[in-house]
């Protein structure tokens, strides 16, 4: 779960980072109410959103007044960057930047423990930075069971090379943003720029934090950051379902069990329609998990055939734990409860535990809109055509 | 042989007395695993009955491991405990510990997997992982055993359930071992882990290897297989289709940028002579044409 700026800011100030103030604002008014509250002789008007490049898509300006911080305000709110629509922006103080740097702690798959990244070269993004001064970037392993004390920021600001005279204020920012990375469950803690101000300050002036949603059951408080604005409006239903739904581009609407195993169904689909007329691809990602019941199906399905792209829906699944008979009765119900709202053909593969019982039950149904495949390709392929031939 | 798994091990279960804890004894007991013991803290002295035998209850791995000999476990408790409950194993000396548990936060995962590494004594295997089975010896986890019986080939996959589509599909040649990693990032043992394991396995002749989406894990396996693997491998790869920075199913399944794509992985596998199927059913073809080629 990747938070907005303003957010990060939050949580960095409540963990000691220094910061500087700023106040989000939704509207022009609320803009100019925040440059008046700030006071100071410049303030800047930050696009929130999470994806990068705001400040080359016009969504990072300076205002020297409460009047032009409102209209700036007015130019950045409503703009679309990279897809996402900006609601909100942040009026911050203006900072008297010497020199900029860039930190970042996060989760490393490969070595299994966390990284942290610093140089005193700031302000490109990261990529950019990684490519082009590779030597500029100190990428420093942090033990998970250590964290990042005061050894390890020690180690991190000589790696980048800052000057003797800032290791020990910067190191000292290091371990709270270490401190912010740990307490809050955080996967990435990056801020781009650390910036040393005119005065001699180490401030933090942005920042991009991702929280593990895992970790949500132990943090009540993140549902503050719910942020369903982004979100596809099938998948906000499927949420309150709890269903694990991904709502994807096709036609072919897909209920597998198993994140693996859907994933591969997505794939297979694919390509069974790579050659056919209109090129059926797959319409979403939805995992049932294991035990499916009748409503779990139920409501996979009422999901699916509420996508007015969905042509045919294709359900695969192998009974591991789950007998295919439950999954068979879960088809039966939830075609009884959709009734007429069911009008879309299913191509149902099953295999695994008591599957002759479930394909028995579906030959007995004799449901019209049903039909069984022997194999998951076979069961992709006539999907696939089902689909091109409705197009 | 088999790997990692086999009738000597003896396997108590953490979170035996919990739902998911007690449906899972009962099967893998029915499988033939010898299930020593349960460890559910503020339990201890109870026993939980299965067909007619009582399994004894102990309140830490400890004391578990004192009373019963037990060298494995296999772990089902809910993921606000899963750490502890790891680290016990950990302390207690265990050499197998497998965490089925879905849903733990990724910092705990890392403590507790980085926790094992040091003890230099205990082999982790998930979390958020089927677990292992090596069938006709020893079943440690949720793998249906009826999917499959022994064989030469050895699997490993971070998904539970292609898993057990590629054991159906390869039913009639049967495994030495089918070792599920995990969805998650981070885990406590690597496809790499595996495959050192599956090459020195006297009993496995081939390796299927089931990748998906995310992290760089399969690039790190192709390049091991490269420098030291010598039996064949077939590779299979989920997540073709799955769009950039979304979670598929499994929390480590997500596309970042260019990172982490399956188009990637398949490539990275192929450039060291793997040769992948672009179905499990193709993949499964694959793996038969190698084993009518050693024969």
């Amino acid at each position: 779960m990747d938070l907005f700026e303003y957010q990060a800011r939050e949580l960095f100030e409540a963990h000691g980072v220094p910061v500087l103030r700023g106040i989000t604002a939704r509207t022009p008014e609320e803009a100019r109410a925040a440059a008046v509250e700030l006071g100071t002789p410049v303030v800047v008007v930050k696009a929130q959103v999470k994806t990068g490049g705001r400040g080359k898509a016009g969504g990072v300006k300076l205002a020297r007044s409460a009047d032009e911080a409102a209209e700036r305000a007015g130019e950045i709110l409503g703009l679309d960057i990279n897809g996402h629509r900006v609601d909100t922006v942040m009026i911050a103080e203006g900072a008297n930047i010497a020199e900029e740097y860039y930190f970042s702690l996060l989760l490393d798959r490969s070595t299994r423990k966390y990284l942290a990244m610093c140089s005193k070269e700031g302000g490109m993004d990261i990529e950019t930075l990684a490519r082009e001064r590779p030597d500029a970037l100190a990428r420093v392993e942090v033990d998970p069971l250590v964290g990042l004390d005061a050894a390890k920021a020690e180690e991190i600001v000589a790696a980048a090379g800052f000057r003797e005279d800032d290791r020990a204020e910067i190191a000292r920012v290091l371990v709270l943003l270490g401190e912010v990375y740990r307490a809050n469950d955080a996967t990435l803690v990056e801020v781009n720029p650390l910036v040393k101000t005119g005065e001699g300050r180490i401030v933090a002036l942005d920042g991009k934090v991702t929280l593990d949603g895992n970790a949500a059951f132990r943090h009540p408080d993140w549902d503050a950051y719910a942020d369903e604005s982004a979100d596809d409006e099938l998948e906000v239903r499927a949420r309150e379902k709890n269903l694990n739904y991904v709502k994807l581009d096709g036609s072919v609407g897909i209920i597998g069990n198993g994140a693996g195993l859907v994933m591969s169904t997505l794939d297979v689909v694919a390509a069974a329609g790579k050659n056919l007329p209109g090129q059926p691809k797959p319409a979403n990602f939805l995992d049932i998990g294991g035990g499916a019941s009748a409503q779990v199906m139920a409501n996979g399905l009422d999901i699916i055939l509420s996508d007015p792209q969905v042509k045919v829906v294709f359900v695969n699944v192998f009974g591991g734990i789950t007998a295919c008979s439950e999954v068979a009765k879960g088809i039966i119900d939830a075609l009884g409860m959709l009734g007429e709202r069911a009008t879309r053909p299913i191509v149902v593969r099953l295999d695994g535990n008591a599957v002759e019982i479930g394909r028995h039950m579906l030959t007995e149904a004799a449901h019209p809109l049903v039909q069984l495949a022997d194999t998951m390709d076979e069961a992709a392929r006539r999907a696939a055509e089902l689909a091109s031939a409705a197009e | 042989m088999s790997i990692w798994l086999d009738q000597r091990n003896k396997v108590i279960v953490q979170g035996m007395t919990g739902s998911e804890g007690r449906k899972h004894t009962q099967r893998m007991i029915g499988a033939g695993t010898r299930i020593v013991g349960g460890v559910t803290p503020g339990k201890g002295g109870q026993s939980v009955i299965f067909e007619e035998d009582g399994v004894p209850v102990f309140n830490s791995v400890l004391e578990a491991k004192q009373a019963t000999g037990a060298n494995t476990s296999v772990v089902f408790v809910p993921a606000a405990y899963t750490r502890q409950a790891v680290m016990d194993a950990v302390d207690a000396a265990l050499d197998l510990v497998v965490v089925i548990t879905e849903g733990v936060p990724v910092k705990d995962t890392a403590e507790f997997v980085a926790y094992a590494i040091e003890s230099g004594h205990t082999r982790l295997l998930g979390p958020n992982c089927p677990g292992l089975i090596s069938p006709g010896k020893s079943n440690v986890g949720i793998i249906p055993p009826s999917i499959s019986g022994p064989g030469r080939i050895g699997l490993v996959s971070k998904s539970g359930t292609l898993t057990y589509q590629m054991m159906f599909e390869l039913r009639d040649i049967g495994f030495s071992t089918a070792v599920g990693i995990g969805g998650d990032p981070v885990n406590g043992s690597t496809h790499i882990d595996a495959l050192a394991a599956f090459e020195a396995d006297p009993d496995t002749d081939a390796i299927v290897l089931i990748g998906e989406i995310g992290g760089d894990a399969e690039e790190r396996a192709a390049a091991y297989i490269a420098d030291h693997v010598t039996k064949p491998v077939v590779g299979y790869v989920a997540g073709f289709t799955a769009p950039v920075g979304k979670t598929m199913g499994h929390a480590g399944a997500i596309v970042t940028g260019s990172a982490g794509t399956a188009r990637a992985k398949k490539a990275a596998l192929e450039a060291s002579g793997v040769r992948v199927g672009r179905t499990p059913s193709e993949t499964a073809s694959l793996m038969r044409e190698v084993i009518a080629g050693l024969h």
